[in-house]
């Protein structure tokens, strides 16, 4: 379970987190909503460690991660595997050293043993026989799957995805939305997923967040969200150009009626 | 005016020591990181290949056409003062002291400290460092550390190439131009160099490799914006490190004169 309290987060002058509240349960998909530059990735990385908060509380099954110093954290980090926006496959590997990359640095196991897993691994994303291949030669699709196959070689308890649907076409957009149900019901992780892709937090959801202005706006399930009529959700949700949100910005509409 | 002048010196005197400082913390921090395990010797095989074999030919053509170019400015000179017999003495100690460190430090800088910044820059905007801390894995021990080692290793068995290569360069000119025999002109190397000579050189070069390592990979995991942000800091850490080398071999030589008038 992932506890957070109170969390703040600010860049220079520029605030992302402000008194951020927000429970993950064991086993869960939460999805995380919000627009662009709400702080949704930053919420990931204090989560993961890779940022850390000003202030406030992190706990994760129990254990208070802010006060962790590196190597502490390190392993809190093992049981936590994170899909990056760009897939972030290590370019200078092809796709097998990419997926075994935790293997390989941490596990004393023979080429043999790696190899099956890698295997295994390709094969749960829908990617068998790519091993040789470069992140260079991937799609977009491909790359996330990779990414997503290297993070399940480390047999993760807490799985982050962090927009795994941005960029992708929508066919390859359902199928990592069903590789996340699938993992799910598979391997019983607890999902996170960041995504401004309203369906596919529909699809993949147990609770839907929003992160707006810094802090959590609106939780429930899907339908619960679905059904809110809270402006700014409603707004999000609808896709709309007018509304709560976007009353103190300045945007510029090639058309009105 | 003046005030002016005196807020930009200023300034500029603190940026370079915030500068120095961070340098220094990813030193510290490299070095601390080499001595603690898993040691990973493959990673700095595959850096010091990169750097050593790689910068060889270009190092040594270098070397070579500035034994040739230091051979012919002597003659110029001591044929007036029929000194021409002195010309190998200059060359071999001007080379293995002075130019041959800096010369293949400056070119290792342009090609190896470049390359690392542009590197680990495009590695830095594609999220792939934040991947490394993801998977708990340490960016400085996994990236900064071999090409630490790799360039402090290298770096004086290239300055070894290049002092023998530009002895060769000067052996070329006096042998054919200046009808000083092959035998003598080694005869001279032989008795004007001293191993302090060839050490305090090669010592110089192991805080050069320090320099372009450290400079390389501190604009390189700083890179913040995407393929500008790259070319800006591939651009700031070539001049850097050739600015820092240049200041420390003055350091280095000053030391060597004052101190232990060598």
């Amino acid at each position: 379970m992932i506890e957070i309290k109170n969390l703040h987060k600010s860049f220079g002058n520029h605030i992302i987190l402000n008194d951020c509240n927000l429970t993950i349960h064991e086993g869960e998909t939460k999805v995380i909503i919000g627009r662009s530059g709400t702080g949704k990735s930053v919420l990931l990385k204090n989560i993961i460690g890779i940022l850390r908060p000003d202030s406030g509380s992190i706990k994760i099954n129990g254990v208070e991660v802010t006060t962790l110093n590196e190597r502490e954290y390190n392993k809190i980090r093992m049981l936590m595997g994170m899909v990056f926006q760009g897939g972030a496959l290590f370019d200078s590997m092809n796709v097998g050293e990419n997926v075994s990359f935790v293997l390989n640095e941490f596990m004393k196991l023979d080429k043999k043993a790696i190899q099956a897993k890698v295997e295994r691994c390709l094969g749960m994303v829908g990617l068998s026989g790519i091993e040789k291949m470069m992140p260079s030669e991937l799609s977009g699709g491909m790359r996330k799957r990779v990414s997503l196959a290297r993070v399940l070689c480390m047999e993760p308890r807490i799985i982050f995805y962090d927009e795994p649907t941005t960029g992708v076409d929508p066919i390859t957009s359902d199928v990592i939305n069903n590789l996340i149900i699938d993992l799910r019901h598979k391997l019983k992780v607890t999902s996170i997923v960041v995504t401004h892709d309203i369906n596919s937090a529909y699809k993949v959801a147990d609770h839907i967040v929003m992160l707006y202005l810094g802090h959590i706006l609106a939780e429930g399930t899907p339908q619960e969200i679905r059904d809110t009529q809270h402006p700014v959700v409603r707004q999000f949700i609808k896709g709309e150009a007018k509304g709560p949100i976007t009353e103190n910005e300045n945007l510029i509409f090639g058309y009105t009626d | 005016m003046i005030g002016y002048l005196l807020t930009f010196f200023r300034s500029t005197i603190s940026r370079l020591i915030l500068y120095i400082g961070e340098l220094s913390i990813l030193g510290g921090q490299a070095v601390y990181l080499a001595c603690v395990p898993p040691f990973k010797w493959s990673r700095v095989l595959v850096q010091a290949q990169r750097i050593g074999p790689g910068s060889f030919f270009i190092s040594a053509l270098i070397a070579f056409f500035i034994g040739v170019i230091m051979a012919l400015q002597m003659a110029y000179q001591m044929t007036k003062l029929s000194a021409e017999i002195y010309i190998p003495n200059v060359i071999a100690v001007s080379l293995t002291r002075e130019l041959a460190p800096v010369l293949t430090a400056l070119i290792v800088a342009g090609r190896i400290g470049a390359g690392i910044t542009a590197e680990l820059g495009s590695m830095a905007v594609t999220e792939q460092i934040e991947a490394l801390k993801a998977f708990a894995v340490n960016p400085v021990k996994y990236l900064v550390v071999p090409r630490f080692l790799g360039l402090i290793l290298m770096l004086p068995v290239l300055t070894i190439f290049a002092d023998l290569i530009g002895i060769v360069g000067g052996f070329a000119i006096c042998t054919t131009k200046l009808y000083i025999s092959p035998a003598l002109y080694i005869t001279m190397i032989a008795d004007s160099l001293e191993i302090r000579d060839v050490v305090t050189g090669l010592l110089k070069t192991i805080s050069f490799g320090a320099i372009i390592a450290l400079v390389g990979c501190h604009h390189g995991l700083n890179v913040r914006s995407g393929a500008e942000g790259v070319g800006r800091a591939t651009t700031i850490s070539v001049v850097s490190s050739f600015i820092l080398i240049i200041m420390t071999d003055c350091l280095f030589t000053t030391l060597f004169y004052f101190i232990f008038n060598t």
